[in-house]
């Protein structure tokens, strides 16, 4: 197979990358625009730590061939703040200690905020299914649900 | 204690590497990228145990894109091991010579300019072995005809442990009661979320730096300076942010060990990082533990002595599993006064991956046991549970003779709160139960088998002259948060704020040498030397104070919330970035530097203090499946003075999902050596869904030895869980799980053996 030309949005900016096809959304993040902050923690599409939003939905990175993202709006960690400020979410993970060792934080802030941005009212069963697919081994996961409750709830605006 | 008198303690601190974290900007070993850096990749034996005849690397080498092969061969072949004081348990080379003892284990290493050409030269790396007869059991290994795992090591025993207080045998004959029980306790994986990781760079002036994802820098510069030859002073360990730790990172691994030798033969950067396969099948784990336990008890409820034998499945190589040898037959006897105590541990040798230290040390094992059979006792005698607690544990001031001294000690005030939630819960539903579990932990350990000429931990604190504050500790941050317990322990006895100090952890070229992130040591020893250079750089503030301010001198001093002034008239004083700047104008300019350090003396043989906590698991079971469902956990502990509040809840409702996991979930099945179920799809932890609540009483203490009063907290908790758990089975279901994991095949198995017993009758 020979190499093509992906052309997507990342983060709101037009990129254009020369890859094998069979190159992974994970690798194009990481590897080849340096945007590190996605993680990857396995083989086998079990842990999300590479979870990103592609046009708004979570998706894990390391599950979806990068050509398959030609002319999408893929949206990482790194795209979360604006100018300077913190997402909502980012802000209430802050105050909640929903992080320790931090290594899953950036796949888990992605499937919260494609949740949060479609929820309405959700029940705290609910909440844990949307981030049913993101294994953190530190926190045991309580503190991250407090977050995405207290966003949920309005207890944090946009900046 | 009342918590009104401090200003940061305790107080909502956010974790200081909070924006990092949540923003993507942390950046991890695994994350990092050097100009011309290679990427390495580790070939891994089959076999459980087979000699190595030959390898040839010529076929690989060939390969374009491939820099360099190396075996055990381009290494200069040193044993080594963290047990360095003791050159008998420094047996593992980590590409070795003469014979691999696991599957996994490494034997040769390529370096590539990417990670598929290196991954392709794997396949062309062709390795004559003889393979040797195999044992992969502690009860089979230690028999007199297996096969001889480590030459010149008889029946396999890696390390004994004996344990004694009392006169067991007459404490025995004063028992009403003696019951006895086997149990079978597993290992787990310590499934970090960033495998292992490392990146080496070896520049023509001798000197290493290597990026690794460590629990302790310091320990990983020593022994990488030990295995290559060069002086410690000459390696650079940088560990900036660390995916994860719980037990399984503070030993020498392959990927520090082949980056850094392929590094040096070429000069140029090599990454080597772990796939998630190679972490389970090839770093270490929670120690597997047979356990025989006999305990002797009077009819009303004291303790009279206990006698146990452990064989542990040390797997092929010693690591830390010495320390956890002794660990759990000491807190086996935990937390309770024995007249008389006996406990003969054996680590035997297996070809199987190396089990080491996680979380809780030996502990979890060693509770699960001890605590289930307290339950029994209590019930084939008639007696309450939470009153025989009562009756035996520690309080304040108990000694555990000739082992440890106890100080402070909430556990009376833990069963108290733990029984008044468990009454308040009412008669429970049918196939319903609650379970409890009492038990304590070490903050840090007292000994030095690494023999470090250093002190246990330092600290150096530098104050600009904006009174902004440089911190420099050793101490290693792997995700429990001690930088910000640190600079929250730093702000408070300075009187800052904590966004007025920088943490600097993570490198031993600017770090003074700790010994790093195990056995809850961080809060209470680096805490300690904290607090001692802070006061010492305060005291050289304040005196210049008393000259400035030209009061009496039998007036007390001190600084808090950046506002120098008298203690008994607070109104009088100073800004504190003004007494900086003019201190620093009378001292010609030096900076206010102050250092602190810690080491412990005439603490015992094991920890300077200990936490306590007693938890209830509520938990449900259908008889039919045999599946568990957790509704709840609630915990009571004592861990002194809470420092930092946030990361107190998180380590606390970790420690539970970590544990539950370990008490119904996670598992490690091999056959003839081979794990079964080495990836996150077959090997399953807690998730979301599954996590239940985890509420925590805290009960109120202060530990003379602690900074401001703190002990440990975080991996105790991951101690009373299983037994918890076990004790709700049997309460619910009249059955009594003697094996870890608590899976729904084995609870299948009691209940069926409880009806056939019962027809029997």
């Amino acid at each position: 197979m020979e190499k093509q030309v992906l052309r997507f949005k990342v983060n709101g900016d037009e990129y254009e990358v020369f890859i094998h096809p069979k190159t992974l959304l994970v690798e194009v993040i990481r590897d080849h625009l340096g945007l590190t902050g996605t993680k990857r923690g396995c083989e086998t599409v079990s842990c999300g730590a590479c979870t990103v939003n592609i046009n708004g939905a979570s998706v894990k990175s390391c599950s979806v061939l990068a050509v398959q993202c030609e002319g999408l709006e893929v949206t990482t960690v790194e795209g979360l703040e604006k100018d300077g400020k913190l997402s909502p979410i980012q802000r209430s993970f802050l105050d909640h200690g929903s992080f320790q060792c931090g290594f899953c934080t950036p796949g888990m802030l992605m499937s919260a905020t494609a949740f949060i941005s479609e929820a309405k009212n959700p029940t705290k069963d609910q909440i844990k299914e949307s981030i049913e697919g993101n294994i953190c081994r530190c926190t045991g996961y309580n503190s991250i649900v407090r977050a995405i409750e207290a966003v949920t709830a309005g207890k944090y605006k946009e900046e | 204690m009342s918590h009104a008198k401090y200003n940061v303690i305790n107080t909502h601190v956010h974790n200081i590497d909070g924006v990092a974290k949540v923003t993507g900007r942390a950046t991890y070993t695994f994350d990092v990228k050097l100009p011309g850096m290679l990427y390495g990749k580790i070939l891994r034996s089959p076999h459980a145990h087979a000699k190595i005849k030959n390898i040839d690397t010529s076929a690989a080498m060939a390969l374009p894109g491939v820099k360099i092969v190396v075996t055990g061969k381009d290494t200069l072949g040193v044993k080594q091991g963290i047990w360095r004081r003791y050159e008998e348990l420094c047996d593992e080379q980590v590409l070795p010579l003469e014979k691999v003892r696991y599957i996994g284990e490494p034997v040769a290493a390529v370096a590539a300019i990417t990670e598929e050409i290196a991954e392709a030269a794997l396949d062309l790396i062709e390795v004559d072995y003889e393979v040797l007869p195999a044992v992969y059991e502690p009860l089979e290994a230690i028999k007199k005809e297996a096969p001889t795992i480590h030459e010149g090591v008889e029946r396999n025993v890696n390390v004994t442990r004996h344990i004694e207080w009392g006169d067991v045998d007459e404490a025995f004959e004063e028992a009403d009661y003696i019951r006895e029980d086997w149990f079978k306790c597993s290992g787990q994986a310590h499934m970090c979320m960033e495998t292992r990781a490392a990146v080496s760079s070896f520049t023509p002036d001798g000197k290493l730096t290597c990026w690794a994802s460590t629990q302790s820098a310091y320990y990983t510069q020593g022994l990488l300076a030990g295995v290559l030859g060069l002086r410690e002073g000459d390696v650079r360990v940088l560990a900036p942010y660390v995916g994860g730790g719980f037990g399984g990172k503070f030993e020498l691994d392959a990927a520090m060990f082949t980056s850094a030798v392929m590094s040096m033969k070429l000069f140029k950067p090599v990454k080597v990082c772990f796939t998630r396969e190679e972490d389970f099948i090839a770093s270490k784990r929670r120690t597997p533990m047979f356990y025989y336990v006999r305990t002797g008890i009077k009819k009303d409820g004291t303790f009279c002595a206990r006698e146990s034998r452990m064989f542990s499945n040390g797997g092929a190589y010693t690591g830390m599993g010495a320390t956890a040898l002794y660990l759990s037959g000491f807190f086996h006897s935990f937390p309770y006064k024995w007249r008389g105590y006996r406990y003969d541990g054996y680590r035997v040798y297996t070809n199987t991956l190396p089990s080491t230290s996680m979380r809780g040390f030996g502990a979890p094992q060693a509770m699960f046991c001890s605590e289930q059979q307290i339950d029994w006792i209590c019930a084939d005698l008639g007696l309450d549970p939470f009153e025989v607690r009562r009756k035996n544990g520690h309080t304040e001031g108990y000694e555990v003779p000739g082992q440890a001294f106890i100080q402070s000690c909430g556990l009376e005030q833990c069963i108290n709160e733990i029984e008044k939630w468990v009454k308040s819960k009412g008669k429970l539903p049918a196939n319903r139960g609650i379970g409890i579990s009492s038990c304590g932990f070490m903050s840090g350990g007292i000994f030095n088998w690494f023999d470090s000429p250093y002190s246990f931990s330092s600290a150096v604190v530098t104050i600009n002259v904006d009174g902004t504050v440089e911190l420099h500790v050793g101490c290693q941050d792997i995700g429990q948060g001690s930088n910000t317990t640190m600079a929250i322990i730093a702000a408070e006895t300075l009187g800052v704020k904590v966004e007025d100090i920088r943490v600097h952890s993570g490198d031993t070229a600017h770090c003074p040498a700790d010994l790093g992130a195990w056995g809850s040591r961080q809060t209470l020893m680096a805490g300690n030397a904290v607090k001692m250079a802070c006061e010492d750089a305060k005291k050289q503030l304040l005196e210049f104070a008393y000259a400035e301010m030209g009061i009496n001198i039998v007036y007390d001093l001190d600084i808090k919330d950046r506002w120098a002034h008298i203690v008994a008239r607070p109104e009088r004083g100073l800004p504190y970035v003004d007494l900086v700047k003019k201190a620093l104008r009378a001292k010609d300019g030096q900076r206010i530097m102050g250092r602190g350090y810690y080491t412990p003396h005439r603490k015992g043989m094991i920890s300077p203090a200990y936490s306590y906590m007693m938890q209830a698991v509520d938990a449900e079971i259908d008889p039919e499946t045999g599946k568990i469902k957790i509704h709840e956990v609630m915990t009571a502990h004592d861990c002194g003075q809470p420092i930092n509040q946030l990361g107190l809840i998180g380590q606390l409702e970790g420690a539970a999902s970590m544990a539950l996991g370990y008490a119904y979930l996670e598992d490690m099945p091999m056959e003839d050596g081979k794990l079964m179920n080495p990836n996150l799809v077959d090997y399953k932890v807690i998730k979301a869904p599954e996590m239940p609540e985890a509420g925590i009483i805290e009960i109120d203490t202060f530990e003379p030895e602690g900074p401001y009063g703190a002990k440990e907290a975080g991996e105790g908790l991951t101690n009373p869980t299983a037994a918890a758990l076990g004790n709700a089975i049997y309460n619910a279901m009249g059955i009594q799980m003697k094996e870890l994991p608590i899976t729904p095949e084995r609870v299948l198995k009691a209940l069926r053996e409880k009806k056939e017993q019962e027809a029997q009758k």
